[in-house]
């Protein structure tokens, strides 16, 4: 096997059994915080694999280094112990869950059996900063604007809603 | 190879450095400073104390104390030095050179997106300070990775934003190619010419040049760098996180034996990662001032080299090691600086350093974007 082919392999793992952790782990919050940061790492490394080196880097950067921060910051600020949580009785989503697993592991044999098209060779500068950012500032300049002034005005609302209760 | 090599003299790095800061205290504050340690009466000046550190901490005991989460509190020391260490291998510590016909490149790995590579390893350099405060189940210890995780955040956000203007200046993320392109020198009155037209007069367009170096170009992105990367270090004057007067020694409160030496040392390792950091998109990386690559490579090969029957391998091999000296030089300089710093300034109160962060930083740097991207719109190169 080639070596990204092995690497897909390992990091594609990692990426089931962290999140696998994370799902099991719900009691103990800080835990779960950092299998997820596995499984963003892992992903990370997919993209790696991809040539699509940005979005790994922000796919790190980004999920999994600022934002589980974010929830670690949290979690630690309230501070919750194990006994806090209420025992878990969500037969439903139970259910529905196990409902999924059934239908993807049942896909499985289809996809190891089926044969994967040939990929064109990515053209050069594909996945980098350059070409996402020049994508990005022109072809769809408005959707980033829009996109930050959606930003701006979350920032600002959340702003005010943290003032309001301290007043 | 050049991984070996870059691995064996950083591994040399971080003990010494911990002499250096000893020394240059004990020097800052009329002390003789570290002298003790000796084997048969003979001290070295005190570089035996490094040896001796290492041989306390192996033999301590490594505790974990009660109720905390043991399988975290075993692995954040570990999550928090290999971050410090991997950071090493995007900095060209020397340019490419040519022996016949194989080309040598003097850095581990070369991507194209080496900048981002630091802020991702950055980024996850933050779990390890703030698992280790949480799985101690100690008070002090989780203030103090609450306070470093807030700390982190903040700056490595104002970080980022305090580079984009050498980006935008190097047109490039690439750590080897912002090195190159330092290596040149640059009229520091050329953008008179270009926006006013006319002529200055030769003294002033002769004698006012300057290496094209990132300090010269970006000076507040200079400043705003070191202060947000110095943060990101924990080291004081931002040492919050660990604050010895406050919080006993913060989120490593409860390490003991070598566990303890891993936040150490991952400590002084990212002293010599800034340094190196630094040196390259600041102070011309590798580059010999006023004298380029090409300049040095031509006078030794077809003068001295020729002359003496050595040739070009010959050259190029001086070239390298002028290059790597200088390299050497200019980490030494900024690793002074980190710790004349250090032993300088006092410690901010917390609010001052988010203030800082937020209210004074993230403002300056945007600023200093939107001016670097309109000179650059403007002088065209």
């Amino acid at each position: 096997m080639e070596i990204s082919a092995v690497l897909f392999y390992v990091f594609a793992g990692l990426a089931v059994i962290s999140a696998l952790a994370m799902v099991l782990n719900v009691r103990n919050t800080v835990a779960a915080a950092m299998s997820l940061v596995v499984t963003m790492v892992s992903i990370g490394g997919i993209f790696v694999l991809l040539d699509a080196y940005l979005v790994a880097a922000l796919q790190i950067m980004v999920y999994g280094g600022a934002i589980v921060v974010l929830f670690l910051f949290v979690v630690m600020l309230l501070n919750l112990r194990t006994d806090d949580f209420p025992p878990v009785g969500l037969r439903l989503a139970k259910l529905g869950g196990g409902l999924l697993v059934v239908v993807v592991v049942s896909a499985i044999p289809r996809l190891l059996g089926g044969v994967f098209p040939e990929i064109p060779a990515a053209p050069t500068g594909y996945g980098g900063y350059r070409a996402l950012g020049i994508a990005l500032y022109t072809d769809y300049v408005l959707l980033v604007e829009m996109v930050s002034l959606l930003l701006l005005a979350a920032i600002v609302g959340a702003l005010i809603l943290a003032k309001r209760k301290i007043d | 190879m050049t991984a070996v090599i870059l691995g064996v003299v950083v591994g040399a790095f971080a003990p010494v450095i911990t002499w250096i800061e000893r020394k240059q205290s004990a020097v800052m504050q009329d002390r003789i400073g570290a002298n003790r340690a000796d084997i048969g009466g003979i001290t070295i000046l005190g570089l035996l104390h490094p040896l001796a550190d290492v041989i306390k901490l192996l033999s301590k005991e490594d505790v974990v104390p009660t109720g905390a989460n043991r399988v975290l509190h075993l692995i954040a020391p570990v999550i928090a030095a290999v971050p410090a260490i991997i950071a090493y291998g995007v900095i060209p510590f020397g340019s490419t050179y040519v022996f016949g016909g194989e080309t040598i490149s003097l850095v581990v790995a070369n991507p194209d997106w080496g900048f981002l590579y630091i802020f991702v390893i950055g980024s996850i350099a933050t779990y390890g300070t703030v698992i280790a405060g949480w799985a101690s189940n100690n008070n002090w210890s989780l203030l103090g990775s609450l306070r470093a995780s807030a700390q982190m955040i903040s700056y490595e956000v104002t970080m980022g934003l305090s580079v984009v203007g050498c980006f935008l200046v190097y047109e490039t993320l690439k750590l080897t190619d912002m090195a190159t392109a330092q290596d040149t020198t640059f009229r520091v009155f050329g953008f008179v010419e270009v926006l006013f037209g006319g002529e200055l007069p030769w003294w002033v367009s002769q004698f006012a040049v300057l290496p094209q170096w990132g300090i010269f170009l970006q000076p507040l992105g200079f400043l705003m760098f070191l202060t947000c990367i110095m943060a990101e270090n924990k080291r004081p004057p931002f040492d919050l996180p660990e604050s010895e007067s406050e919080l006993v020694a913060g989120y490593f409160t409860e390490y003991s034996g070598m566990r303890f030496g891993l936040f150490f040392m991952s400590e002084f390792i990212e002293v010599v990662v800034i340094a190196g950091l630094i040196t390259t998109v600041f102070l011309g990386g590798w580059a010999v001032p006023f004298l380029s690559q090409e300049w040095i490579v031509d006078r030794v090969g077809n003068g001295f080299g020729a002359f003496a029957g050595f040739g070009d391998g010959f050259a190029n091999g001086f070239c390298m090691l002028v290059h790597f000296a200088t390299f050497l030089v200019k980490v030494v300089a900024v690793i002074w600086l980190q710790m004349a710093l250090r032993w300088t300034l006092p410690r901010f109160r917390y609010d001052q350093v988010m203030d800082l962060c937020w209210k004074v930083m993230l403002p300056l740097s945007l600023v200093n974007i939107f001016v670097t991207a309109a000179l650059v719109l403007l002088l065209g190169e």
